[in-house]
């Protein structure tokens, strides 16, 4: 010890001059940091009420509840998280979680109130000074709690794939669909986008558990066709799916898929529910497409005795005749079909109703008929020159394929259309070596078929002419080849904000040969079963129907199902059609039952 | 009642002669929980003669939150906001080895930028938590200035945290796969300049405290750590290095970004109170010049996250580990057991107050005058709530 040691701490008085560090409040204030974890902040409009911050707030602070304005939008829940901050740590661990980067934190500091019902509040919806706060914490770019892209599916290259009608697609194998699996947030918006209302978190999470038989199901319950949905979903659960909304969502399509390729069939009917005691009920269904089959299926399950009678030689409609095998193989769809047939339902082939069977007489001898007879005439390009003999169509061509017959294309082919069944004749023209051209009115962006068949089309070597309007079919009398004559067409936006329109510039014409020419531009109905009288006492428009509840139509024993009675026109609302149509017929053979489960109900 | 008279030696282990509490001749006195210091809700059951100590004990249990067994329940992301609490001066260490110990088990590599910026932020809380106890050792002496000077600065190093981790205690920043934010546009910059404040205050502090005739008279051997005590007592960081023990775990097995650093381990001979503050003292300074040096060397961009699978499912393979890191006491360490769930199946936490303000505690205090206790206590630097987790 020094004298130094007595005289040094005197040194303090030097810092009575300083600068204070303190800052002086409330007179002067001091914001947040820009990134400050402050008060939550929800932009309503943007999030989809999926309730991942729900699930991953570890102190229960989050409560989703309904918000009126939202209730029943597309693709949402109608419900906003509400906080309680009686229980908040101002984790951001929401923030971080949130698929649709809707919820952030203003960088207040302070809420004073002497209400403590205000520390309970639904962030954007009830007002809070801090709503609109530019600044606070948001998820940083580049950080995720959820993989953002999903698991590639393994595929065959496009020239492996040219070389014949094999599987594009090969499936993912366990460890991979395990980790797809993994990005579901379980939020269940698919579930209500879903025409089926397939209980996808569930079967998903069935993946996780690797329980596969269970995930087969909780198919079963809403789909007796997983196997081939598994493969060529339209998925409009896919296009709501969260996860999506910042990266890509859930591949539930191939998930689907991977829970029946581990099952093999002849375990099915051990692991599935079967039909209930006899009810003596008869039931006739007309069509054995997917949604004629679905209605059979649940239908046999509740006891009834179900007849499908089938024009063709086998079963599945277009999934058969329309889709070709490298996207859905036959064994596949043998696989669903085999199933609906092995719990008792009779399918008569190659008996045409109209034809072979008359309709009026299933009338007679069924409690109840349900028809789905889809659309299989093919639509016309209203042109002249079209009933040249090299015009072919889309369906026929397709159809030839599936039974092993030659189209007889030749080398050159144009396609006329932009929508699946175009694409479908194209990769199948591409693998029976034909050169393929797609003339398409619109732009590429417009093309109504999937962006993935049009990306593997391309891949295809596909050549696609966007805007090209078909305007006459020339050389009606070549019976070899096929001359058309096309005009470019100019994009005219819709002054009312609806889609935009191609009009045909006159002096933009073309001319081009080809070995043939391949119409699929869209198809119809054939009623030809239904007198003209039943067609109209059916209320068919434009060979199409729109049914009442359950699928009734204003015939009392008559229900109806599939692309003629509904606007989506893809395999997976024929099988809720179906469905449904089988709950409708239950409630109509069995009333007094309904009436008393309703009451109990209530 | 009786009671147990102090031992003979430190590693005298044997039971001791109780003494006759009924003489008449002894008093018992309570010190805590309530510290007016910065020692946090422990408490002391002295025993003494006159005012000198002959024994000591310590009791815990006023701040148990039960962490370990929280995390048991929560899943593995969730757990990320729950270790910050478990040293509320020293939370970023928490982040830090749960984050570590969940990356070992489910193998996940953490980008270079991470490594660089857990490094920062991880040596910003060995300053902020310096400046906070400096402030407590002055207090505990009856120097009240110091401990203005210093946390009313550390609160500058927390506009740091605020500024890169969105806030000020709780930082919650590390997270297992890496951090949670690159660094915000200027943040350098104010962290360079707070980094030459302290560096000044560093000097104010060393003229007023440690130049100073009383603080001199009554910390120089206090508590003396002989250095036959380090390994059976389990006595880590500064506490043994004032003892002349160079153990560190930044430079002995280096974590990190520890190895691309600049320092010296710093080590000290005296191993009394003084010696302990002063090399604390000094271990501030190294602390702003690893700062400077991340800000130098992290990398300004790229990842800072590694590919995370979906963190509401997530399983970890069942396995063990233990990771450490030097925190300003010394080993930080957790063992962790996993067992293929989503959830954790054990972690224990090692805290170095266990030791200190347990085991050694008892023993140093024994002899002492009742008015040196506190100085003692906060000279080895000890946080209840890490006893307790
Ligand atoms: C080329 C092409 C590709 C497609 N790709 C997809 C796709 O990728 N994804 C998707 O979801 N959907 C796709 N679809 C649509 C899907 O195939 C249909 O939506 C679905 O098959 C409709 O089912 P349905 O039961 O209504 O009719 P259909 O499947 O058309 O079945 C009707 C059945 O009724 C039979 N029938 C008709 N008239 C009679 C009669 N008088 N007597 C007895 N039987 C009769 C028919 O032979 C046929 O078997 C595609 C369609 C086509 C044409
Ligand atoms: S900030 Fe953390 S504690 Fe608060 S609501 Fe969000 S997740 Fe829950």
């Amino acid at each position: 010890m020094s004298l130094k040691d007595l005289l040094s701490p005197f040194f303090v008085w030097q810092r009575a001059f300083e600068k204070p560090y303190t800052t002086l409040r409330p007179t002067l204030d001091r914001p947040g940091a820009p990134a400050y974890r402050g008060f939550h902040i929800n932009i309503t409009e943007t999030c989809v009420g999926c309730g991942s911050c729900q699930t991953i707030c570890q102190n229960n602070a989050i409560d989703m509840v309904a918000v009126e304005a939202y209730a029943g939008r597309a693709g949402d829940s109608g419900l906003r998280p509400r906080f309680d901050y009686g229980r908040c740590c101002w984790c951001g661990l929401c923030v971080d979680i949130c698929t649709a980067a809707s919820l952030r934190m203003s960088n207040e500091y302070a809420w004073i109130s002497d209400d403590p019902d205000s520390f309970h509040f639904t962030a954007g919806v009830d007002d809070k000074p801090w709503q609109d706060n530019e600044l606070g914490y948001r998820r940083a770019e580049g950080y995720h709690l959820n993989p953002p892209k999903r698991i590639e599916m393994p595929m065959l290259s496009a020239q492996e794939s040219l070389k014949s009608f094999a599987e594009v697609t090969l499936g993912y194998n366990e460890e991979q669909a395990k980790k797809e699996a993994d990005r579901c947030v379980e939020c269940g918006i698919c579930v209500a986008t879903c025409p089926a209302h397939m209980d996808v978190p569930d079967y998903i999470h069935s993946i996780r558990d690797g329980d596969y038989e269970k995930g087969l199901q909780l198919m079963y319950r809403t789909n007796p066709f997983p196997a081939t949905c598994g493969r060529i979903c339209t998925r409009r659960c896919e296009s709501v799916c969260p996860v999506g909304i910042l990266g890509e969502p859930v591949a539930i399509r191939w998930l689907k898929r991977f829970i029946v390729d581990q099952v093999d069939k002849k375990d099915y009917q051990r692991i599935l529910e079967k039909p209930i005691a006899s009810t003596g009920f008869k039931v006739a269904i007309i069509g054995a497409g997917p949604g004629g089959l679905s209605a059979a299926y649940y239908l046999r399950q509740q006891g009834h005795a179900v007849t499908v009678y089938e024009a063709q030689a086998t079963g599945g409609g277009m999934l058969r005749y329309g889709v070709p095998s490298y996207r859905l193989p036959d064994a596949e769809l043998d696989k669903d079909i085999d199933h609906i047939t092995s719990i008792g339902v009779e399918i008569k082939y190659n008996s045409r109703i109209g034809k072979d069977v008359m309709f009026e007489s299933l009338l007679e001898n069924y409690d109840a008929v349900f028809m789905s007879t889809g659309l299989s005439v093919p639509s016309s390009m209203r042109i002249n020159g079209e009933n040249h003999a090299r015009v072919l169509s889309g369906l026929q061509i397709l159809a030839d394929v599936a039974s092993d017959r030659d189209p007889g294309i030749g080398k050159k082919v144009a396609v006329i259309g932009g929508g699946n069944v175009a694409m479908d004749a194209a990769r199948v023209s591409r693998r029976l070596g034909a050169e393929v051209t797609i003339l398409y009115r619109r732009r590429i962006s417009d093309m109504p078929a999937d962006e993935e068949e049009i990306h593997e089309c391309q891949q295809e070597g596909c050549t696609i002419v966007p805007q090209a309007i078909p305007v006459e079919i020339i050389d009606a009398d070549n019976k070899q080849k096929v001359c058309i004559k096309w005009g470019e067409a100019k994009m005219v936006d819709d002054p009312k904000g609806g889609r935009a329109r191609p009009v045909l510039q006159e002096d933009k014409m073309h001319t081009e040969t080809y070995d043939c020419i391949i119409s699929a531009i869209g198809q119809s109905s054939n009623l030809d079963y239904l007198s003209k009288e039943l067609q109209e006492q059916l209320a068919f428009e434009w060979g199409k129907l729109t049914p009442a509840e359950y699928q009734h139509t204003s015939m009392k024993k008559v229900f109806v199902g599939g692309d003629f009675a509904n606007r989506t026109a893809d395999a997976i609302s024929a099988i809720e059609d179906g469905h449904h149509a089988a709950r409708g017929i239950n409630r109509f053979l069995n009333p007094d039952f309904y009436t008393a489960l309703e009451k109990q109900e209530n | 009642m009786t009671q147990l008279t102090g031992h003979s030696s430190a590693l005298d282990f044997a039971q001791p002669e109780p003494v006759d509490m009924a003489s008449g001749k002894y008093v018992k006195l309570w010190q805590g929980p309530q510290h007016p210091g910065i020692t946090g809700n422990m408490s002391l059951e002295l025993t003494l003669d006159g005012d000198t100590i002959i024994d000591c004990k310590t009791h815990v249990g006023y701040l148990h939150r039960g962490f370990e067994k929280l995390m048991e329940r929560r899943s593995f992301i969730q757990n990320f906001t729950v270790v910050c609490r478990i040293a509320v001066p020293e939370p970023t260490f928490n982040e830090y080895l749960y984050s570590h110990a969940v990356e070992q088990l489910s193998g996940i590599k953490i980008p270079e930028r991470a490594i660089w910026l857990r490094t920062m932020n991880l040596e910003l809380m060995r300053l902020a938590s310096f400046l906070m106890w400096i402030g407590g050792m002055s207090g505990a002496f009856g120097q009240y200035t110091v401990p203005n000077w210093t946390t009313a600065y550390r609160d500058f190093v927390l506009d740091l945290f605020e500024e890169m981790t969105g806030a000020r205690i709780y930082h919650m920043y590390i997270v297992p796969g890496g951090v949670r934010a690159g660094l915000p546009d200027g943040f350098e910059k104010r962290a360079r300049d707070i980094m030459d404040g302290a560096e000044k205050l560093l000097d104010q502090v060393e003229r007023v405290m440690f130049n100073n005739a009383v603080f001199k008279a009554r910390s120089k051997g206090l508590g003396i750590i002989t250095p036959d005590m380090i390994d059976p007592y389990g006595i880590v960081g500064p506490n043994a290095r004032a003892c002349g023990v160079e153990r560190d775990i930044r430079k002995d097995e280096p974590y990190l970004a520890y190895d691309q650093l600049n320092f010296e381990t710093i080590t000290g001979k005296d191993s009394d109170a003084y010696e302990r503050a002063y090399l604390r003292l000094q271990e501030t300074r190294q602390c702003i010049s690893l700062i400077r040096q991340c800000l130098d060397k992290a990398p300004k961009d790229g990842p800072f996250q590694a590919d995370m699978p979906n963190v509401l499912h997530w399983k970890i393979p069942a396995g063990e580990t233990y990771v450490k890191a030097e925190c300003t006491r010394g080993e930080y360490g957790y063992y962790m057991v996993t067992d293929g769930s989503e959830f954790v199946r054990r972690v224990h936490v090692r805290g170095p107050s266990y030791t200190h303000a347990i085991a050694v505690m008892e023993r140093l205090a024994v002899g002492n005058n009742i008015a040196d206790i506190a100085g003692l206590m906060v000279s080895l630097h000890t946080y209840p709530p890490e006893i307790e987790r």
